[in-house]
């Protein structure tokens, strides 16, 4: 078994805010990212699949493919948009890098075929990443 | 859904690498440059995970106001700025970076109640780092 990570970067605001909660709760428990007006951060997302290399391609998975699935799934979907408002997923769920990260996971999941994906890490800065490898 | 969450930190101490129940020349030939009596110091990245099930009402594994504010009483405001050698932690142990990684992961697996702590990585410079699961096996 061979794991291959690909790395993309991509930039979008958010904020944190359940309306479940008081507005008092909300500030309490999500701090300076309930401001509604949102904040931004510039997103770096790895992607790591495994499989048996090719014995013909000498390939775990054609990046190019691969490239092409992350740009189709996750870029052009996130890269430069305000994710509660324009990503579906986060509508009515709130876009924690945890969050993110299941969501990018169930993206890409269904459209690997040669490959398996084995994890999603998504960095919210350098200093804090989160990493889903799909468990429930 | 199950998630894993990873936290940096930073802080800077001192150190000086030597068995006080083994002969110098047993320590300067271990430890090198490690070994200097006045000691050295280091600027430590400290990367904390934990994980857990995401929790739907708030989308996290643990809040990060929790973390940070443990972190910072129980581990950054003890070994930051320190001499190691000079700490209870290290009275009886040699503060290599490989023990340091083992007491911080054992600070937290006591006192850090908000999350399962999966591991700690120490960096003690760009090119080299520890990691200790407290026994577990290392997930690639």
């Amino acid at each position: 078994m061979v794991y291959l990570t690909r790395k993309a970067e991509f930039a979008a605001s958010h904020y944190y805010h359940n309306p479940e909660f008081s507005p008092e709760q909300n500030r309490a428990i999500f701090g300076k990212c309930n401001n509604p007006n949102g904040h931004g951060h510039n997103y770096t997302l790895e992607v790591t699949v495994k499989g048996q290399v090719d014995p013909q391609s000498g390939f775990v998975v054609d990046l190019k493919q691969l490239k092409e699935i992350m740009n189709r799934e996750v870029l052009d979907a996130m890269d430069h948009r305000f994710l509660n408002k324009e990503v579906p997923e986060f509508l009515h769920q709130i876009p924690t890098t945890e969050n993110l990260a299941i969501a990018i996971w169930q993206r890409l999941s269904p459209k690997l075929q040669a490959a398996q994906l084995h994890r999603v890490r998504v960095y919210e800065t350098p200093d804090l990443f989160v990493d889903f490898y799909g468990e429930a | 859904m199950k998630a894993h969450l990873t936290r940096r930190y930073r802080f800077s101490a001192s150190h000086r690498l030597h068995s006080s129940e083994m002969p110098d020349a047993w320590n300067r030939e271990t430890y090198g440059k490690c070994n200097n009596p006045h000691g050295h110091g280091h600027n430590y990245h400290l990367e904390v995970t934990v994980s857990g099930p995401v929790d739907p009402q708030t989308g996290m594994v643990c809040n990060l106001f929790d973390l940070d504010g443990f972190v910072a009483s129980e581990i950054l405001d003890r070994f930051g700025h320190q001499n190691l050698n000079t700490l209870p932690e290290f009275a009886d142990e040699v503060p290599t970076t490989e023990n340091l990684c083992v007491t911080i992961y054992d600070i937290l697996q006591r006192g850090f109640r908000h999350a399962h702590l999966e591991k700690v990585r120490m960096e003690e410079t760009m090119m080299n780092s520890f990691e200790y699961a407290g026994g577990a096996e290392l997930r690639s």
